[in-house]
């Protein structure tokens, strides 16, 4: 019986969603799954793995990993990851993820490959999808390593409940002192969410004319009751109407949410990188020819100071 | 301050991409190659701790084929010192290889700072630079927005979903660099012509084909033909009903 280990991840004690994905992925890669965790003692939530296909969960303790301890958290998963046999070990390409797991790859001396969306196994080899030339072409790997690493793209596999017993095993992991601490972490406005993670994200360009007027998008994004979070165009960035965390595209983020909602952007090939795989695109532009029209699955043509206005009008009608 | 910096020659992100008649590499007929975005980015940090610490060098090293000389140029035109071409035809789509090269090459060097861009526009494989500290047994901080570094010691910023994190470091490190680090400068005139004076080294490299096997470069695959579901406000109650209906996403 093969096995894959998927790493998960935890913030302040409670599990992070994205573990979900990342348990559902691991095991599209069939075998048993066993869910690990970095913790500085019980994680929250860690019990529901069961419920998203994990045979195991075991929880790494140490009081240092009660932050982001990258050189600990990756001696602690390469350790483990030798001890078990695993033919796979999955990670999120989250911004924990896409640090650790090259970290974790290189002490075990193997190839990873990250960021995937789509993975399975052909011919008793572990495959994998990566999007490459700015989601331009998709990129099909054999993953050959043993164990074959992988970090999946956030909001692409789709948590499938698939209930198991679920046994629970806490370890205390001895790692060596690390030499880069994260000393503190700075929290975005409470509630917000990040545009890589939310199910709706609402992005505004340079057609909302100032950066006042983005709290036409928040209220918007309010109205979809904390599912949305409001991204941005790299021109608005540049300007420095809007921060860098929000930016979407090649040099923002790659999002990839239920719904996203591009208000007054052209669709210039560098943000088309960064959400052409989200699953339902919706373009407001006041130009008919803007080229965010040809990859948008519903276009409103029109001033968006009076078509999102009324788009939140309708949906609070829904969420009300 | 002797600074390492590692770039990357990729294709301009504008490149209409078709694929090669292996169906399984980029068809380079026709394509502009630039410097990687985000190396830059590492480039500058680099010049500017130079010129802070009034004193050491900045090299620049590639892995890459014979063209990748140019982009070398492109560094050493924004300031750089000197380069080094770790040359081969076919850069490997296994970055544990690209790490293992650089790392044997960078390991002679007394570096205080070896800096990256995250990730290459091209492969987004976001893994050379932590791999590369894997390997010489360096510190690592990945995508910093912020760095400060005071005598031995670092701190960087990085961003994290709906935060940042602050996190310290001491030296010699690896550092890769997320864009917002700085503004990277424009290679003027002179940086220009005296780049193609500048010393650039250029040692052949045999790269094994590591433990990814590419199985076949597509094209994403279509979305469905969208539709304009009209004009102004007056299309909003339609737009919804077809979120809910049609798309189901509400």
């Amino acid at each position: 019986m093969t096995s894959v280990l998927a790493v998960v991840e935890q913030r302040d004690g409670a599990l992070r969603k994205i573990s979900h994905e990342v348990v559902t992925a691991a095991h599209r890669l069939g075998g048993t799954v066993e869910a690990l965790v970095c913790a500085a003692g019980p994680v929250k939530g860690a019990d529901q793995l069961g419920k998203f296909g994990a045979d195991t969960v075991v929880t790494l303790t140490n009081a240092a990993f009660a932050k982001y301890a990258p050189e600990g958290m990756a001696h602690a998963i390469t350790e483990r990851a030798k001890s078990g046999g695993y033919t796979a070990v999955v990670f999120a390409a989250s911004a924990t993820g896409k640090d650790l797991a090259p970290r974790v790859a290189a002490k075990l001396g193997v190839a990873l490959a990250g960021d995937v969306t789509e993975v399975g196994v052909e011919g008793g080899a572990v495959v994998a999808t990566r999007p490459v030339y700015a989601g331009k072409a998709l990129l099909k790997v054999k993953v050959m390593g043993k164990p074959a690493m992988l970090s999946v793209r956030p909001n692409v596999f789709t948590p499938v409940e698939r209930p198991k017993a679920g046994t629970a095993e806490t370890i205390a992991a001895n790692v060596p002192a690390g030499r880069v601490v994260v000393r503190e972490i700075k929290a975005a406005e409470a509630g917000a969410l990040d545009v890589a993670e939310a199910q709706v994200v609402i992005s505004g360009g340079r057609g909302l004319k100032e950066p006042g007027n983005f709290k036409v998008l928040e209220e918007l994004a309010r109205a979809f009751g904390g599912q949305a979070a409001v991204g941005a165009s790299r021109a608005v960035v540049d300007a420095g109407w809007r921060a860098h965390a929000d930016q979407v595209g090649q040099t923002g983020k790659t999002v990839s949410p239920t719904l996203y909602i591009a208000v007054g952007i052209s669709g210039a090939i560098q943000h088309l990188a960064g959400m052409r795989t989200s699953k339902v695109i919706v373009a407001i532009n006041k130009d008919k020819d803007a080229p965010i029209f040809k990859v948008a699955d519903y276009g409103v043509v029109g001033d968006l100071f009076e078509v999102v206005p009324k788009l939140t009008e309708e949906i609070k009608k829904l969420h009300g | 301050m002797n600074i390492a910096v590692c770039i990357k020659r990729v294709p301009d992100s504008e490149t209409r991409v078709k694929i090669g008649s292996d169906g399984k590499s980029l068809d380079e007929a026709g394509v502009k190659f630039v410097l990687n975005p985000y190396d830059e980015f590492a480039v500058e940090e680099a010049l500017q701790r130079k010129e802070k610490a009034g004193s050491g060098e900045v090299a620049v090293f590639s892995v890459g084929p014979a063209a990748a000389q140019e982009t070398i140029r492109t560094a050493l035109a924004m300031g750089a010192d000197r380069g080094v071409l770790l040359q081969s035809d076919k850069i490997p789509a296994d970055g544990y290889i690209t790490a293992q090269a650089l790392a044997a090459e960078l390991k002679a060097g007394n570096w205080d700072l070896i800096l990256f861009g995250k990730m290459a526009i091209d492969d987004y494989n976001q893994q050379v630079g932590p791999m590369v500290a894997e390997l010489l047994g360096l510190p690592c901080v990945t995508a910093a927005t912020h760095l400060e570094i005071d005598g031995a010691k670092g701190v960087a910023e990085r961003e994290i979903e709906g935060g940042i994190e602050v996190v310290e470091f001491p030296l010699p490190a690896v550092l890769t660099a997320d864009k917002g680090l700085n503004e990277p400068r424009y290679p003027a005139l002179k940086g220009i012509m005296a780049a193609k004076k500048k010393p650039l080294e250029v040692k052949p490299v045999q790269l094994g084909a590591g433990s990814i096997e590419i199985v076949a470069l597509t094209p994403p695959p279509q979305r469905k033909d969208g539709k304009i579901v009209g004009e102004g406000a007056a299309a909003v109650p339609e737009l919804v009903r077809l979120l809910r209906e049609e798309a189901k996403v509400l």
